[in-house]
């Protein structure tokens, strides 16, 4: 344990990257970078490199799974085989598909579905590079290609996780804290609607920290909200228009 | 179609009963319905649990053998949790491989599992980075009746308590199965699975099948026996505001008190 704690984050608080507790990783996210998708973007955020491309609203393929009131969202999350340090056998794993879900209840929210019945939504992620929180990295990207889609929306999605490390309560878990630390919590919000549209938590957190992990997550993921913001003006008010 | 037309009429009827402060079955809103645990009812598994909570019934098994360590794990025995919705459970299921929804019931039944530390699992090992024991507790849905997050997990959970570990001595590096003595798992503390629907502006516990086919979203909350939060998932396709999720922790703590002591019992 303390050998840990030493390796994780010195005395005064500066973290095993050199963060301090509550700073993000560098992010950066490109909007439409994909010519075939309707829309897509492109984000780095740490050592996270991954896609979302969007396709739709379209027909729904199987049929039955069109419903007539509403459009469906569907949404796939894949790693690369080349994106951890151990090859990933490239066929769907029980924790991609369980991303997946979460990722889309996460997602379905903020897309109003209502104006296109029978049809389907497809947004495909691929994470070509995995550090840690990369659930939450991928979910940002999708929420901003689903706007470059042109899609209705409430909101955006903004994710970020918080944790445990060293007894501290940090902001954006890297992949050496998710694998040492003491928690790990993912969260999305939707930032104008004060929606908290994923929440996972796996460690142990007594009650208050509970409730204090789940605030620096929020803050967190107000701050990724204002780089989604300013990654699609970038594209679509290039001239500074509004 | 018919069936979203029925779930809106469902909805209407279950937020006009809630909105006077009851629930289709009479109970209130934070009342789980009534858990009913029985162990010891496959005699050819280490362990194992019947366990009805309202109409959603429950059998797990625990299968103890020897089995080697995960590579990067070498200090630490095999705990491997499984859930299944069986085809006999339920109108919809259908046989064949896992769909999302099965496989995020069994992820999160094994994360409440794993991440409370219920079992030491530094205890089961025999030969460091060699030999060690594995657990593997598999819970079959039999009758699908809402809320299978929690009734899986007690089932597990009441599984593990009632289970006995057989002993294996090391001799010349390998284990040998010692016959007719067996002991009690290492057990550290003891989980409990709270999940609990939004509907509107309503949050319910231990939602039914009826609820659940109208709820707004959906939350797991596991604790342990120091009032720890340790797994938390959330589902459905919508969200909670922050304040509804602090509430939520907090009646995951309290509705986990009643269930841990019927889990005493148990020891």
């Amino acid at each position: 344990m303390v050998k840990t704690m030493t390796q994780l984050m010195t005395e005064d608080g500066i973290r095993c990257d050199g963060r301090r507790l509550d700073e993000l990783r560098n992010i950066s996210i490109k909007v439409g970078v994909l010519k075939n998708a309707d829309g897509s973007a492109y984000i780095e955020f740490g050592k996270n490199k991954i896609l979302a491309g969007v396709f739709g609203p379209r027909d729904v393929h199987p049929k039955h799974m069109a419903n007539p009131d509403s459009g469906i969202l569907r949404c796939r999350y894949h790693m690369s085989p080349f994106s951890v340090t151990e090859r990933k056998n490239p066929a769907p794993s029980r924790r991609e598909i369980e991303i997946s879900k979460v990722i889309k209840e996460a997602l379905q929210p903020s897309v109003i579905l209502k104006d296109y019945p029978r049809t389907v939504i497809d947004v495909f992620i691929e994470v070509l590079q995995a550090d840690g929180g990369s659930r939450c990295a991928a979910l940002d990207a999708a929420s901003v290609a689903l706007a470059d889609a042109g899609i209705p929306m409430r909101d955006l999605v903004s994710a970020c996780a918080a944790g445990k490390v060293a007894d501290r309560i940090v902001l954006d878990v890297n992949n050496e804290e998710d694998q040492e630390g003491q928690a790990d919590m993912p969260v999305a919000l939707m930032p104008n609607l004060g929606k908290v549209t994923l929440l996972q938590l796996d460690g142990m957190l007594k009650p208050e920290e509970f409730k204090t992990c789940m605030q620096t997550a929020l803050v967190g993921c107000k701050r990724v909200y204002e780089i989604q913001r300013k990654a699609l003006m970038e594209k679509y008010f290039q001239n500074g228009e509004q | 179609m018919n069936s979203q037309i029925l779930d809106q009429l469902k909805r209407d009827k279950i937020l006009d009963l809630l909105k006077t402060g009851k629930r289709i079955d009479g109970r209130t809103l934070d009342e789980q319905r009534q858990l009913i645990i029985e162990t010891g009812v496959i005699p050819k598994a280490n362990g194992s649990a019947r366990v009805k909570l309202g109409n959603t019934e429950i059998i797990t098994g625990v299968k103890i053998q020897l089995d080697k360590p995960f590579p990067d794990l070498g200090d630490k025995g095999i705990l491997i949790c499984t859930a299944e919705i069986l085809p006999l459970a339920d109108p919809n299921a259908e046989p064949g491989p896992p769909n999302e929804e099965v496989i995020e019931l069994a992820r999160v039944v094994d994360r409440g599992i794993r991440e409370t530390e219920m079992i030491d699992l530094h205890q089961l090992v025999l030969i460091e980075n060699k030999s060690v024991i594995g657990m593997f507790i598999d819970s079959s849905v039999i009758d699908s009746g809402g809320n299978l997050f929690d009734a899986c997990s007690y089932a597990s959970v009441a599984g593990i308590l009632s289970c006995t570990v057989p002993k294996w001595e090391v001799k010349d590096e390998v284990p040998t199965l010692v016959e007719g003595v067996t002991s009690k798992p290492p057990i550290k503390t003891l989980p409990v699975s709270v999940t609990m629907a939004r509907i509107g502006e309503y949050i319910i516990v231990d939602p039914t099948k009826d609820e659940e086919s109208c709820m707004d979203a959906r939350i797991t909350i596991t604790t342990n026996s120091d009032g720890n939060i340790c797994a938390v998932q959330k589902g459905g396709s919508d969200g909670f505001t922050p304040e509804q999720l602090v509430q939520c922790s907090e009646t995951a703590l309290t509705v986990g008190r009643k269930i841990r002591k019927q889990f005493e019992q148990l020891m």
